[in-house]
């Protein structure tokens, strides 16, 4: 056997390892450790998918004494090797971004604890990414929501408690929901690994044997995840977790967190149920429809807002509305779509915060609209990132938004129920000129001179914000002109995840 | 009916499941929610327990050196629900710290209360 085949698990088992370590360290100490661990994580998973793409195909890790059917296993491939460097990476870049305001926001004494729950939210995306069997997933579901949380109340004002509360309040309910359809499951199937589970799940809908339970279990799960990821309208608790949460939780929070639930699901759709049988039961069209309305109203309710930080974080809501759209389409093109955007939003919406949190000196008082004209003059980098990201968002040429959205709309065009291409398409040029109105007129604000005296706050310009700036923005413009390889590897990985695909 | 009756404690779990989810979504009592909480995973417990019992059956421990495998009940939603306790106390934990935070801060354990507390505090 390789060696490199061991390097998912070390992967996921070094963050793990590492968290408890840094209770014991000082905050600063902590901090290098934890950057060393996520770049360390990047790079096995860049060895991993070098390996995955040489060999041309999948294989499963067995965890444990008991082989398949019994024992626990993780499973991997193309696809989510490429998730896996994609996440480490973001998480690296948005900490070094966020770093100078990880140090004013969070008190001396809790820096290290903020990093134990960054090595544990680490270990469980990868984990929701490599898992292959269904418990071991919601068990790390629980874990990254408890690592979620440590991320929103850290900062220890009033507003994050309640920030957080509402935010364990509400995946407590998803989780709850995961569990109880997870259970449903095992008891139809008998089995909690993925490939059995498909088996038996193939062999209740030819029987037409406990089709309603599953269609019950599907749908839980659905709003399980649905809940966790914030589509709308289960976003309830999203402004104030992205909103008032210090920069860097903010930034992984809206790009990384929400997508582990999502590529959960992805697998769950295509691994465990099987994408003809989720149309057979029309999940898909209900996705589909909740996806339209998540990226409607999210971008109405993001124009109302004041408060940019809050702004950005109701466009999250509109970005998720887009990849369940995608789900909701159901084909081929319309996944690939999906999975290309879980990218692009990850880096445009990192790069928004990062860039926002410097423009506004990281204060709430200077992140309102009015507060932040001519903020660009002041802080030029942050400016451009802001820019930059914005545009993305709108879906300008040349950026990762763009290419997204080009692939949506030539998936919905793949599609043959005449109403869904039409809603999907009518849908995209909607939320498109919804997305430009608020995301045009804020860059188009901070660019104004000034007429109020802008005064700096206590954080200035830092290096480390402009290098995650720099990056974020070489990524976009990488993600945005040179698609083709990524959509290959994404199709590959998909491919791999079932060979079930049909084309309608 | 005879279904329901044949199968009473999957439906009882799932009567109990409801009101748990309901006591964790609409109650405003922090403390109630948390009790919402585990009432909602005690019913997953039970209809997982339920499952995996087979009446007659010993628990799948084997001490008189015997392996037949029909003698004994299956012992994986035994471990799912030992899984899941440790799940939910360290929610419940967590939950818990956080309402005392909460407590100190505003003196009420209404959610609706210290929402508006909460943003008047950040308006000052």
């Amino acid at each position: 056997m390789d060696f490199v085949r061991n390097f998912p698990l070390f992967s996921i088992l070094l963050p793990m390892v590492s968290g408890p370590i840094s209770s014991v360290m000082s905050g600063k100490k902590a901090k290098w450790l934890n950057y060393a661990v996520v770049a360390v994580s990047g790079l096995l998973s860049v060895a991993t998918l070098v390996y995955v793409l040489n060999t041309g195909s999948t294989y499963n890790y067995s965890m444990g004494a008991f082989p398949a059917p019994f024992g626990n296993e993780i499973r991997v491939g193309v696809l989510e090797a490429l998730t896996a460097t994609f996440f480490c990476f973001v998480m690296l870049l948005s900490l070094i971004g966020g770093y100078r305001f990880t140090k004013v926001d969070i008190p001396e004494e809790k820096q290290n604890l903020y990093y134990i729950m960054m090595n544990l939210l680490l270990s469980s995306l990868l984990a929701l990414i490599y898992t292959n069997d269904m418990f071991t997933g919601y068990v790390f579901i629980e874990i990254n929501t408890i690592a979620a949380c440590g991320l929103i109340m850290i900062r220890g004002w009033g507003r994050n408690l309640l920030a957080a509360t509402k935010y364990m309040i509400m995946s407590l309910l998803g989780s709850g929901l995961v569990l109880i359809s997870l259970s449903i499951l095992y008891g139809i199937t008998g089995h909690l690994l993925m490939e059995p589970m498909h088996e038996a799940i193939v062999e209740i809908m030819e029987n037409k044997t406990y089709t309603e339970p599953l269609t019950v279990a599907v749908g839980l799960f659905c709003v399980g995840i649905a809940i966790k990821s914030a589509l709308f309208p289960f976003h309830s608790w999203v402004p104030d977790a992205y909103g008032y949460s210090t920069c860097a939780s903010s930034a992984i929070l809206s790009s990384l967190v929400s997508k582990g639930y999502i590529f959960l699901l992805i697998k769950f759709f295509y691994r465990v149920i099987g994408t003809d049988i989720i149309h057979q039961i029309q999940v898909d069209d209900v996705l589909f429809v909740f996806g339209i309305a998540g990226m409607v109203f999210g971008s109405i309710s993001a124009i109302q807002q004041t408060d940019v930080s809050r702004m950005i974080a109701f466009s999250s809501v509109a970005q998720i509305g887009y990849i369940y759209m995608g789900f909701g389409l159901n084909t081929e093109a319309g996944m690939i779509a999906s999975v290309f955007h879980i990218l692009a939003h990850a880096t445009g919406k990192s790069l928004l915060f990062i860039s926002l949190n410097s423009l506004s000196d990281g204060t709430w008082e200077y992140a309102n609209y009015r507060k932040l004209r001519g903020a660009a003059y002041y802080h030029k980098f942050a400016g451009l990132g802001f820019a930059v990201g914005s545009l993305s968002m709108v879906g300008i040429p040349l950026l990762a938004g763009f290419t997204s959205k080009v692939y949506f709309a030539k998936a919905a065009f793949g599609v043959d129920s005449n109403p869904k291409m039409l809603i999907a398409l009518v849908a995209l040029a909607i939320s498109t000129i919804l997305n430009a109105m608020y995301f045009i007129g804020q860059t188009i604000n901070i660019y104004t001179p000034l007429s109020v005296e802008h005064e700096p706050g206590s954080v200035k310009h830092s290096a480390s914000a402009r290098v995650a700036v720099v990056l974020f923005i070489l990524i976009n413009l990488v993600l945005g002109m040179g698609s083709d390889p990524v959509i290959r590897w994404i199709r590959t990985g998909l491919v791999h995840f079932g060979a079930i695909i049909k084309i309608r | 009916m005879s279904e329901l009756f044949a199968n009473y404690l999957a439906v009882v779990a799932m009567v109990l499941f409801g009101i748990g989810f309901g006591n964790l979504l609409l109650q405003k009592n922090l403390i109630k929610k948390i009790i919402g909480l585990n009432i909602m995973d005690t019913a997953v417990y039970l209809f997982l327990a339920s499952m995996g019992y087979i009446s007659g059956r010993l628990a799948p421990i084997i001490t008189d050196g015997d392996t037949d495998a029909r003698k004994y009940v299956n012992p994986i939603p035994s471990g799912l629900v030992l899984t899941g306790i440790v799940v939910s106390v360290s929610v419940t934990a967590l939950m818990l710290a956080l309402t005392i935070r909460l407590y100190r801060r505003y003196r009420t354990l209404d959610i609706d209360e210290i929402t508006l507390l909460a943003r008047q505090e950040h308006n000052e």
